[in-house]
């Protein structure tokens, strides 16, 4: 019965600390489809401010998308490389180098940007661009990529399936074609997932290095907070919602411990 | 193999230039402006000697110690129970904790606001009680409240994995030894979590530190360290002290994770 | 190229491995494979005999000097995907992102060689190592023994000019280990192909080799037929590492041989010694009417089934180990006498 008891508790517990992390995002949905939420949902549902944003802030959404597939594709070009060689090879230089590729993480977005400001704020053409903003992006979201590839890459026997390889007359490229790259698909999919949802809300950096021709998604969010009605915000929100849930979900999938397969071993 | 030294280098190559130019370089550069405003390198020790600059420290501190302690708390008591507990509802449960997974802090804010703005929940349902109308959103407080509902995700999803690896047989050889519950929990749950708890405490407090967009949301006026630094270098156009005080932090937040990594004997991801 | 085309002869020059850390792994290492044969190189962990191995295939480089000769061509700088060996791997190494027949086709594949002619080829080795059925399972739907059949068919269907095989069964359990050697062994008998194969089982060496070149320290201890090595050891580490060994420490004179435990007549005996060697075969609790010269008393008795081995204390620093095929029990304290056959007396 005392077990019982702790059970509820810790049920009960757990559900509060689920409502807290849910609700806010209800009540947003809700006030962004809200004719007036200090008035309450009386006043009616309504996709006025939806459109509304639409209107005045699809700009921020395209460039948004835009700006995160191009982080993945430098992240991919970047990244699946730099964890080959990771995992390959354990060394002090190679954890060292692991260990710096994470200070853009590590390091408060504020203060890389300020960096790239000072450094290369004054290349105009390179300044007003949204390459600026990607070159931020990249710095931040690589060392994801790099983990998420590295960490199935140490999972396999990449020594000796690629060994495997080589014994059947496979050179480098056919190994990096047809062992590597298949054998890290998992980790280069979840990688891309969280690339993608990162640069798409990135705001530490990007509030710095955006310009008012090249402002983000988050940007505009951080706009229409502080100087729109609430209803606007909330519908702002709304959006970006309908944008990452896919994002989301695809990442609480590959977060989830999978079940390990088991084979019995067969009489023979 | 020599050749083969040669293609792994080939193959880092491309990273390493784009990291030494768009990392490494201006960072070094951030820290030699950051030496050369009207007090020189004395900019650096500004944020020890300047009383306003150490009090905006100890509450950028304050906030990320209260984060840390509070989401390990929480993430470890729901993690463990809904990794031990199979029931059904589990996963929607586990879906629910970690959507806000890759929330920006822009969004985070506005959470903060939904529940303890001007509008929020909690100001309603006060006022519905007491008649006073409890409105926090806009402090170090609504600031504490976003920073744990960022990281309780991320924490309960590690403290989760971890559990997973805790063999059953040590809490049942403990039992069989005659530990209570309280004595398992006590000697066999917490030290098989800490290098988990080490390595998700160490973000917690790297990202409350460090991060801005939350803090940006909820008020300007909100005292910690990332903030002084955007007002320094917008409003005063103090870039000498924006660099010297973001090259502090950015050095505070590397060691803090630098640390636990070799306390927790693995490494530590960071997250933003 | 053929199952049936010439064998490889194989031979290694002054072959030695410095790991980078320093470690020696093996001191300079000449040897001769014949075309054909099937060399066994067996040793504790560590002894060199996997990085032995390894040179050959062209997995690592030997330290500046060494050569590997194909068929008397030197083939040191060529990398293993250029020296058409074929290599059986101790955990397997098949790719996960494959099926069975994509394993076994890879290497074909590699060589641009005709689909329908890579079909016909895995449908070959599939059904020489019968698993035909397993074709288009994926790998992590097999069981151990499964994948080793795999592993062998994938090795052998791009026509090597020798096997390679590194500790292939060590993975498995017992049972499936003593199927799949005669397999193996049957395997390499009908290719008559030139296989090198590596392991620290020495039940399994003697199985196999043709030739075992015993190991010990990155050192050749002995090369030599199972036999040989069984019954003439060369040094102390190959007779105790082989086999069970019984030691006794005494005297020798005159044709007698004197220890703790009792005197022992051995008429070809050598000019002198102070320690004899033999196996467990080779002594046997002596019938009462027997007037045997060694006395001990029985410290353990461990009934096999088909015989008890005893552990005989005889005031040595090991008991000898006996194994007795008598109808009788033993129990601990027994006293016993022992006989020994003079034939299977060693002095090393």
């Amino acid at each position: 019965m005392k077990h019982r008891g702790l059970f509820l508790l810790q049920l009960g517990f757990t559900l509060l600390v689920s409502a807290f992390l849910i609700v806010p995002v209800v009540l947003s949905i809700l006030a962004g489809l809200t004719v007036n939420y200090f008035v309450g949902l009386e006043s009616g549902l309504t996709l006025r401010w939806v459109i509304e944003v639409w209107t005045g802030y699809r700009d921020t959404i395209f460039l948004s998308i835009g700006l995160s597939l191009a982080c993945l594709a430098v992240t991919l070009v970047l990244g699946i490389p730099t964890a080959y060689v990771l995992a390959k090879r354990q060394t002090a230089l190679t954890r060292a180098i692991e260990e710096l590729l994470v200070m853009p993480v590590a390091v408060p977005g504020l203060a890389t940007a300020l960096a790239l400001i000072v450094t290369y704020g004054g290349l105009a053409g390179f300044r007003t661009s949204w390459l600026f903003i990607l070159v931020g992006h990249v710095l931040f979201t690589l060392p994801f990529m790099v983990r998420s590839v590295l960490a199935v890459l140490s999972a396999i026997d990449l020594q000796t399936l690629e060994e495997g390889a080589a014994s059947l007359g496979a050179g480098f490229w056919a190994r990096f074609r047809d062992i590597v790259l298949p054998n890290c698909r998992a980790g280069i999919l979840a990688g891309s997932l969280m690339v993608v949802t990162l640069s798409m809300g990135e705001f530490n950096m990007t509030w710095l290095l955006h310009t008012p021709l090249t402002k983000t998604l988050p940007v505009g969010l951080a706009d229409a907070y502080a100087s729109l009605r609430l209803e606007i915000g909330s519908a702002y929100t709304l959006v970006f919602f309908l944008m990452i849930m896919p994002l989301l979900l695809g990442l609480q999938a590959f977060a989830k411990p999978r079940p390990t397969k088991f084979v019995a071993e067969e009489t023979e | 193999m020599r050749r083969d030294v040669r293609r792994l280098i080939l193959l880092l190559l491309p990273a390493g230039i784009f990291f030494a130019a768009f990392f490494l370089l201006p960072m070094a550069k951030l820290f030699a402006i950051g030496g050369s405003g009207k007090t020189g390198w004395a900019a650096y020790a500004a944020i020890l000697t300047d009383s306003s600059y150490f009090g905006s420290l100890l509450s950028t501190l304050g906030v990320a110690a209260a984060t840390t302690v509070a989401t390990l708390i929480i993430s470890g008591i729901s993690g463990v129970f809904l990794q031990r507990h199979k029931f059904p509802g589990n996963g929607a449960l586990v879906a629910m904790l970690t959507f806000p997974l890759a929330f920006p802090g822009v969004v985070i804010g506005f959470m903060v606001i939904m529940l303890a703005g001007r509008q929020g929940l909690i100001g309603q349902v006060t006022q519905a009680l007491t008649g006073d109308k409890l409105v926090f959103a806009y402090s170090l407080a609504g600031l504490f409240m976003g920073y744990v509902y960022f990281s309780i995700p991320r924490t309960i999803l590690t403290v989760m994995a971890a559990a997973e690896k805790l063999d059953p047989k040590l809490e049942e050889a403990a039992r069989s030894l005659g530990a209570s519950p309280w004595r398992v929990v006590l000697d066999v749950i917490i030290p098989g979590l800490k290098p988990a708890f080490i390595s998700a405490g160490a973000i917690c407090f790297a990202t409350a530190v460090g991060a801005f967009g939350t803090a940006f949301t909820l008020a300007a006026k909100i005292n910690v360290l990332p903030m002084v630094i955007y007002t320094q270098f917008t409003l005063s156009a103090n870039i000498a002290m924006a660099a010297a005080l973001s090259f502090v932090l950015g050095a505070v937040t590397w060691i803090v994770l630098a640390l636990a990594r070799t306390a927790a004997g693995s490494t530590v991801a960071a997250a933003g | 190229m053929t199952d049936s085309g010439k064998p490889l002869a194989i031979a290694l020059q002054g072959c030695a491995k410095t790991f980078p850390d320093g470690t020696k792994a093996l001191e300079p290492l000449d040897l001769a494979i014949h075309a054909g044969e099937t060399v066994v190189f067996l040793g504790p962990s560590g002894c060199g005999k996997t990085t032995t191995l390894r040179i050959i295939a062209g997995l690592e480089e030997p330290d500046a000097g060494g050569k590997v000769l194909f068929d008397g061509v030197d083939v040191t700088p060529l990398p293993i995907e250029q020296r058409n060996v074929g290599m059986v791997f101790q955990s397997y190494a098949l790719f996960p992102n494959m099926t069975v027949a994509g394993n076994v086709g890879y290497g074909l594949r590699i060589r641009r060689t005709p689909d329908a002619e890579i079909r016909a080829r895995v449908a070959e080795m599939l059904a020489m190592m019968q698993i035909t059925k397993l074709a288009d399972r994926r790998i992590d739907q097999l069981s151990g023994g499964q994948r080793q059949r795999v592993a062998l068919a994938r090795a052998i269907a791009v026509r090597p000019r020798a096997l390679l095989l590194d500790e292939p069964l060590t993975a498995l359990d017992a049972k499936l280990r003593d199927t799949l050697r005669l397999e193996i062994d049957s395997l390499l008998r009908s290719l008559g192909i030139t296989a090198i194969y590596v392991t620290h089982d020495q039940a399994e060496a003697m199985a196999l080799g043709d030739r075992i070149v015993v190991m010990e320290h990155g050192r050749v201890a002995q090369i030599g037929k199972p036999r040989e090595i069984y019954q003439r050891p060369a040094t102390r580490f190959v007779a105790e590492f082989i086999g069970t060994m019984n030691r006794l420490t005494g005297v020798l004179q005159g044709g007698v041989f004197t220890c703790k435990a009792g005197t022992l007549a051995w008429a070809e005996a050598p000019r002198q010694a102070t320690e004899i060697l033999f196996r467990p075969e080779d002594i046997r609790i002596a019938e009462s009417q027997e007037t045997a010269g060694l006395h001990g008393t029985v410290a353990a008795a461990f009934f096999l089934g088909d015989r008890t081995r005893l552990f005989v204390e005889v005031g040595e620093a090991r008991p000898l180990v006996v194994e007795s095929t008598a109808r009788r029990d033993f129990g601990h304290g027994d006293a016993v006498r022992l006989a020994i056959d003079p034939r299977g007396l060693l002095v090393l």
